[in-house]
């Protein structure tokens, strides 16, 4: 499995992407119109196509970030622990980030 | 200090060095940040769902909140000095033309500096409610 070049593509998504956190609380600091310009972005098809991609890419940066943690200390060296560590990230990654979209649904979408 | 006149031996100037000549600074820096970010990242997640839907002045009012404003400075840090590591290894590693890779570590550098104040000016600014 060749995951580590996800860890660093993820990496870069994460780097441009801190453009639209930057955007977001200068917004928020400058007041209401230029707030609603972000809201309009982020609402729309592709903007909540770009946040669900960004949320993806922290996700799976944070669990494969953890996984050379791991191997920093010195452990899951093994095939089939490197296997399991891949998977997890992966799998993780991409479960994670669809719960928090369902959390986010369930207490943001009332408002 | 390393000039031709040092009597420090070849091996003691560059051991524990390694290849940026800089030492392992970068490499610790890199994994501090990531467990930084790996303590705040619930919170953050928690702050971001809190200002789903609403308004700029309800966001404002949540983000010029002491504990949430610490936080998200804490994040802002944390993730600006890592992306910026973090870059530089992908530039140190692609780019190979000397003066191109030194112009490119420097854009790095701007951008995440750029980044990073904008993003603590306009927390500070949410929190001072001006």
């Amino acid at each position: 499995m060749a995951l580590s070049i996800v860890h660093r593509a993820t990496g870069i998504a994460l780097y441009f992407g801190t453009l639209l956190l930057a955007w977001w609380l200068i917004a928020a600091a400058s007041g209401p119109t230029a707030y609603a310009n972000v809201q309009a972005f982020t609402g729309s098809v592709i903007g909540k196509l770009i946040v669900f991609g960004y949320t993806w890419a922290l996700m799976h940066h944070l669990l494969s970030g953890i996984r050379h943690f791991v191997w920093d200390l010195g452990y899951g060296f093994k095939a089939n622990e490197r296997e399991a560590l891949t998977w997890g990230a992966l799998v993780g990654g991409i479960s994670l980030t669809i719960l928090i979209w369902i959390i986010a649904y369930a207490v943001g979408g009332g408002r | 200090m390393s000039g031709p006149s040092s009597m420090r031996t070849p091996l003691a100037r560059v051991r524990n060095l390694g290849s940026s000549h800089t030492g392992t600074g970068d490499f610790w820096r890199q994994r501090v940040t990531a467990v930084a970010m790996a303590l705040l990242i619930i919170p953050v997640i928690v702050v971001v769902i809190m200002l789903l839907g609403r308004n700029q002045a309800g966001a404002a009012q949540i983000l010029g909140s002491l504990p949430i404003a610490v936080i998200l400075l804490l994040f802002i840090i944390a993730s600006t000095w890592h992306m910026k590591i973090g870059m530089q290894v992908v530039i140190e590693d692609y780019v190979q033309n000397e003066k191109l890779k030194i112009a490119s570590v420097m854009a790095n550098n701007f951008f995440c500096f750029v980044v990073a104040l904008a993003s603590i000016y306009a927390i500070l600014k949410l929190s001072s409610g001006v």
